[in-house]
């Protein structure tokens, strides 16, 4: 625990534990009820994956931003910018110009010739068994990667806020989520989580609102004013305004900044718990209305995450806040505190408000990403490779929840164990696995008609192998002090995100395994997929 | 880039009558599908290659040209957060651009299709 405790603002923090508490439990209470009413109407695969497909434009919008903005994103990113300006601001376009991809090229042809989950597409016209096992696996890969992120991301945030710091305590936590996420998923399926997303994205939008608009009226809603007491008060003067302070600061970190944005860019479209939410809408064309809403909603909240840090560093100030949490997670929770008066009761609520909203956002992020994991177990894996699609709609679903209990379990236990161990490195590792497994073989599966199963078995096996091997041999888990393993060293690739090397190779994987193959491409399927995915022919 | 027909009632998941194989190969074949085609792909994958293209660019922008970046504009703005709002302002413009493309150019081809194929099958 940071020294950061015996400080004014952070005994506050724990004195006013019981209001964050009270908040905290309301919205599990809340999300809970949701979820037992949705369980009601969950009846058959299609509601328990799919949520009926009933969901609007507008609705699946909200859900889609709730299940995008992480702890990460929110604490995250307004700590960086709070710490290094301009670059913790750079670090968050990436996140947003990738919602493209998914609009112009993946979500209504995925919407149209799937059903249930990212293996549905991949699989369409090659080998079922193979294909969906690669499938599976990649979803399951990229899922506990980010869960794993989340789960001691939640950890470290309850004992930040609350002043938990005992492992005992850590661990309760921990298994807190682990638990409430199963809760969410066995009961209430695909509409319970997708309620819970749309409570957690209005909570989210909320809060946020609110503080950006009480930093820019403290500010007389002059901007440069603002920008300018940030930059004074960071120590950094002008400096902290352009970029470089985080990413510039060797050739290294320079080229590792570029291979992130790549990863960012083209990963989000192929992160399978946000590729099943294409389902939950009854047509492509509300598809595409809900990668509108979300590029709506995702944006203005990163345009507001700007206010946030910079408002950070000019009212509470970067001494403060690395006393708190050295990588500045606590910078939005400090600056409601803050800016609400440290030794006010309007201080202490504002805290509360936004400690119990991170909450929210971790619960309905990795309801999302459980889903997506046991949803392509149950389905890719258990239905179609185990039972070679003799399974009925029942039994696929109650292998569903099992998985999820499954998931759920070696998540806890996983969570638990790295407690502390730096996993942030993991989200920006699913990220990456995304776009270099997922990405290649939805966009040829769609796109090109000489794709085969061997080209989708090399661009997934090729382009998981890639990211997980350079990222086990580079700083983010060995050779540093802010590595997961800080004691060892077995570090040789340099960057900490892969993306760079590992796109490309599952790109020329999957292009090269598909000239390589003795086996025909299926024409007429295809022909089916093609059609299919551009018009919504026959589906689903 | 489909029909807006109302949603299947609450239910079993049951698809639409499928057309057959032979007739998808038809559709894949005719000139109709072959615009529809040429349509999305046309407009889709060049912008697609034209906003990564504009995203690397200020990635690159902001590792590699520090000095120019920092150009103060307006009191405390300078280039690079111009730079980085006009990244946020092209997406949502690049989202409405492709939105009316497909309301009017797409959606009304491939509704021409299904509707008719799912007739015949």
């Amino acid at each position: 625990m940071s020294p950061a405790l015996h400080l004014a603002a952070e005994n506050a923090t724990t004195e006013h534990r019981a209001l964050i508490i009270t908040l905290f439990a309301a919205f599990v209470v809340a999300t809970l009820l949701i979820t037992v009413w949705a369980g009601r109407q969950t009846k058959d695969a299609s509601d328990f994956y799919a949520g009926g497909r009933q969901f609007t434009g507008f609705q699946n919008g909200l859900a889609i931003s709730g299940d995008y903005m992480s702890a990460a994103s929110f604490l995250g990113i307004a700590g960086a910018i709070a710490l290094f300006g301009y670059d913790g601001f750079l670090y968050s376009i990436g996140f947003l110009v990738a919602w493209l991809v998914a609009l112009l090229l993946v979500a209504e042809p995925l919407r149209n010739s799937g059903r249930y989950t990212m293996g549905d597409v991949l699989a369409y016209r090659m080998r079922q068994r193979p294909v969906r096992t690669a499938a599976g696996t990649s979803t399951i890969v990229v899922s506990i990667f980010y869960l794993l992120a989340q789960m001691a991301g939640a950890g470290v945030l309850v004992s930040l806020l609350l002043g938990i710091t005992s492992d005992g305590g850590k661990i309760a936590i921990v298994t807190l989520v682990g638990l409430l996420m199963v809760v969410y998923v066995t009961v209430g399926g695909m509409k319970g989580t997708t309620w819970v997303q749309m409570v957690k994205a209005v909570l989210l939008i909320a809060g946020t609102l609110l503080i950006t608009f009480l930093v820019l009226w403290k500010f007389d809603f002059n901007i440069s004013a603002l920008l300018g007491k940030a930059a004074e008060n960071s120590g950094h003067g002008a400096a902290f305004l352009e970029p470089g302070l985080k990413y510039g600061v060797s050739g290294t970190s320079r080229l590792d900044f570029l291979s992130l944005g790549l990863a960012l860019v083209l990963g989000t479209a192929g992160l399978p718990h946000i590729l099943i939410r294409f389902y939950t809408v009854p047509t492509a064309k509300a598809a595409r209305k809900s990668v509108n809403w979300a590029i709506g909603i995702i944006g203005a909240f990163y345009l507001m995450t700007i206010a946030l840090g910079f408002g950070a560093a000019a009212i509470v100030g970067p001494e403060t806040i690395t006393e708190s949490n050295a990588a500045g997670n606590t910078a939005a929770p400090l600056l409601a505190l803050h800016i609400g008066g440290t030794d006010s009761a309007s201080g202490a609520i504002l805290l509360a408000v936004i400690s119990a909203v991170a909450f929210a956002t971790i619960l309905a992020v990795v309801a999302g990403l459980t889903l997506a994991s046991s949803s392509s177990f149950a389905h890719d894996i258990y239905a179609n490779v185990i039972r070679k699609g003799q399974a009925t709609e029942k039994e696929e679903v109650r292998a569903a929840r099992w998985a999820t209990v499954l998931i759920g379990i070696v998540s806890i236990a996983l969570g638990a164990l790295a407690r502390d161990l730096n996993v942030a490195g993991l989200v920006a590792l699913a990220f990456a696995v995304a776009a270099s497994a997922n990405l290649p073989t939805i966009l040829y599966s769609l796109f090109w008609k000489r794709f085969t199963t061997r080209g989708a078995l090399w661009s997934i096996y090729g382009g998981l192998t890639a990211s997980v091997v350079l990222v086990l041999f580079s700083p983010v888990v060995s050779g540093k002090a802010s590595s997961m393993f800080p004691d060892a060293d077995f570090a040789w690739f340099p960057l900490a995100n892969p993306g760079l090397i590992s796109i490309p190779i599952g790109f020329l994987l999957g292009w090269l395994g598909s000239l390589l193959s003795k086996e025909e491409p299926d024409r007429d399927k295809y022909a089916e997929l093609e059609v299919k995915s551009l018009t919504g022919v026959g589906a689903h | 880039m489909t029909t807006d027909a109302p949603p299947p009632p609450s239910g079993p998941d049951t698809a639409p009558a499928q057309p057959t194989a032979q007739a998808f190969v038809r559709m894949q074949e005719s000139p109709e599908f072959g615009e529809l085609r040429r349509a999305h792909r046309s407009f889709a994958f060049p912008l697609t290659v034209a906003f990564i293209a504009w995203y690397l660019l200020y990635v690159l922008l902001s590792n590699y040209a520090g000095g120019f970046m920092g150009t103060r504009l307006l009191g405390n703005v300078n280039v690079a957060l111009v730079l980085g709002l006009a990244q946020f302002a092209t997406t949502f413009l690049i989202a409405w651009f492709y939105s009316r493309h497909a309301a009017g150019k797409l959606d009304p081809q491939a509704e021409a299709i299904k509707s008719r194929m799912e007739a015949d099958a």
